[in-house]
């Protein structure tokens, strides 16, 4: 593994890269404040919806703070229904259960709908490493596989790229017309040359979206069909699940169900609900049971309800640094908001800037179908980064003046008085430079002549 | 230990603390509009299609107007004329198919979805090789919500229950809805008892 992908991720200056594309950061702005409105078309169309928040949220609580038995009576459900059961610690073991349930199998070739566990535990670059020829079948994930690139957005993953880039992406890599960017052409193309990749596929892998602890159930919802193909073609169906994705009962999909693709995209269900309890005649299903970091963030009591996500990206949608910035800026599988909290329980040093990546407007929050507390875990993040001595060195010493400050208040009143005198009288060479982040892109306000105690004193003398 | 032993074990050192009881599912008022034309509206926002027989009509006409020269199978006991979904050896070998006929078991008035079971399908890969599918279904045999359709044991006596709702689709590309993804590229519910 190269060394840079360790140093830390600099949000602001991929987004900054990201801005300068009018055409791309138009579309993308756009098409994801589009779901966000289609998803509050929904939320108005069902009265109770307020309330199967509340009960969701709850409901992910109760299961989380139980998932030992919830997990022990989800495997023995399954096993009783002819499932097999692994359990993988972390990715690495992960990865290893994989390669040899494919290589016991004698599968060299794989076909997967979408899953950000294996794209968090970097299953494909692994596999690959080791002879399997692995195929995306989710139309989004398949044009970022072959453009060599993470998907940018949970739900939608090539959200960040024009039909042009697609048709680019497809005449490079499996041919078709680079001057035919028309969509429908190009969702027909990747149809016809995927299918008879599923067709003849050793080994077929899903991810899961609920797991089902009361009769064993893996429950994944997709729109494109590809995922009920990866898993019904082949002989060998693999899934790969976080161990937060465990429900208590089936009556519960009736509250989850209800919110996950309203809250996603704005519609009232998934095109596909699809419920795997045990292997076709003839056929294997396994599934990989991963905690990769999730038993270690459950006792963090700050952030274990960043567990309850059911990764539907509302928040990701709603938020305006995410809309602005790209999906890729954030330099890790998860992004947005939510990915702003789940990735410095991995990596403080690494992903130290993106608890900074919000306005904390609270907007992720209130999407929430699950009612994280999305912007008070970001503010708890940056504490626990200032805290922990990892802030970039700009910041470091913005807030170590600042705080010397506002701690003393003679300090703080001759700070204002030259801040007024400053903004009004300095050149703009001084105010607008690389120390003022403020400066960047934005005007500094016109101060008032005199400060607020100020005019306090004088019309309390007056009075 | 194993790694289940340690994933179980550290889950329990890291139980949340506080009580988290597991809230009862309370049966929300559903809209007084009628199961029937409430499931048609559903279906339709989600890019399926349906229609009802009229007195005289032939299903197996009806469906063979669909496709004049194409391969139709069924999964259904009462068009014999069509060959036999169970009838091929891998679910690959239904690759060609042009139209399927299924039955559902239920639909659900709240998405327009139908259920569609291992059983129903016999092949699972029929719901998804097939261009098109075409889904019988009983208009008595309609739940009013999500919520009152995963109350029923059918989920459990299934090893694979897809609850479908139109055909496949995707918006991957700019945001454009495109009918038939991966899977068939239309779905048309015909009611009938």
């Amino acid at each position: 593994m190269s060394a840079k992908i360790h140093d830390p991720v600099d949000h602001a200056g991929a987004a900054a890269k990201f801005i300068t594309d009018e055409a791309h950061l138009t579309f993308h702005d756009t098409r994801l404040w589009e779901m966000r409105q289609k998803r509050d078309g929904q939320m108005h169309g069902v009265p109770e919806w307020q309330e199967l928040r509340d009960l969701a949220s709850a409901i992910k609580e109760h299961t989380l703070s139980r998932l030992p038995e919830y997990l022990e009576q989800f495997e023995a459900q399954a096993i009783a229904h002819g499932v097999q059961v692994h359990w993988a610690r972390d990715a690495a073991e992960h990865n290893a259960i994989v390669l040899r349930l494919l290589r016991e199998n004698n599968a060299k070739t794989l076909v997967k709908s979408k899953s950000m566990l294996t794209e968090e535990c970097e299953m494909a670059p692994f596999l690959e490493r080791h002879g399997i020829t692995l195929t995306e079948t989710d139309l989004g994930e398949r044009i970022q596989q072959l453009d060599n690139e993470s998907p940018s957005h949970i739900v939608v993953p090539s959200v960040h790229k024009l039909r042009a880039d697609v048709a680019r992406v497809f005449a490079k890599t499996i041919g078709g017309d680079p001057n035919n960017t028309d969509a429908t052409y190009l969702a027909e193309h990747c149809r016809v040359t995927t299918r008879p990749l599923m067709l003849d596929a050793d080994a077929g892998m899903t991810g899961a979206n609920f797991l089902v602890a009361e009769t064993g159930a893996v429950v994944v919802c997709t729109n494109e069909g590809n995922a009920d193909l990866s898993a019904n073609l082949p002989k060998l169906h693999i899934v790969s699940a976080g161990i937060e994705k465990l429900i208590p009962r089936q009556a519960d999909l009736g509250v989850f169900v209800r919110i996950l693709s309203r809250s996603a995209l704005g519609s009232p269900i998934t095109q596909y609900t699809s419920h795997f309890r045990g292997p076709r005649d003839g056929a294997q299903m396994h599934i990989i049971l991963v905690d990769n970091g999730r038993s270690k963030r459950l006792g963090q009591a700050e952030f274990w309800t960043s567990l309850k996500c059911i990764r539907c990206g509302a928040c990701m949608n709603t938020c305006p640094v995410y809309r602005r910035s790209g999906g890729l800026s954030y330099g890790a599988v998860y992004s947005g908001p939510i990915g702003a909290i789940i990735n410095p329980a991995y990596d403080p040093a690494r992903y130290a800037a993106l608890p900074f990546a919000s306005t904390l407007n609270g907007s992720c929050t209130a999407v929430c179908p699950v009612k994280i507390n999305i912007h008070e875990q970001l503010y708890a993040w940056r504490r626990i980064i200032a805290e922990g001595g990892l802030l970039p060195a700009q910041k470091a010493l913005a807030m170590r003046v600042a705080g010397a400050v506002l701690a003393s208040p003679t300090l703080y009143r001759l700070a204002t008085a030259a801040a007024r005198m400053a903004v009004r009288r300095l050149p703009r060479a001084l105010l607008y430079n690389r120390l003022n982040g403020w400066g960047r892109d934005r005007e500094l306000p016109t101060p008032p002549k005199e400060s607020f105690a100020a005019w306090h004193a004088r019309r309390k003398k007056a009075g | 230990m194993s790694a289940r032993d340690d994933i179980l074990a550290a889950c329990r050192v890291s139980r949340p603390p506080g009580d988290h009881p597991l809230p009862e599912l309370p049966r929300f008022p559903r809209p007084a509009e009628d199961v029937l034309s409430e499931f048609q509206r559903s279906l339709a926002v989600m890019g399926g299609q349906w229609l009802r027989l009229v007195e005289g009509d032939d299903l197996a006409a009806v469906i063979r107007a669909r496709a004049p020269n194409g391969l139709i199978r069924s999964a259904v006991p009462e068009l014999p004329a069509f060959p036999r979904v169970d009838a091929v050896t891998r679910p690959q070998d239904l690759e060609n198919v042009d139209i399927a006929v299924v039955r559902a078991r239920f639909g659900v008035a709240e998405t327009g979805s139908v259920f569609l079971s291992d059983h129903e399908l016999q092949v699972n890969t029929i719901a998804y090789l097939a261009q098109h599918l075409v889904v019988l279904l009983d208009p008595e045999a309609i739940v009013p919500g999500i919520a009152d359709a995963y109350l029923r044991s059918d989920f459990s006596q299934a090893r694979y229950v897809s609850l479908m709702t139109g055909p496949s689709a995707t918006a991957d590309i700019e945001g454009v809805l495109i009918r038939g993804a991966q899977g068939v590229r239309s779905l048309t519910v015909i009611f009938t008892p």
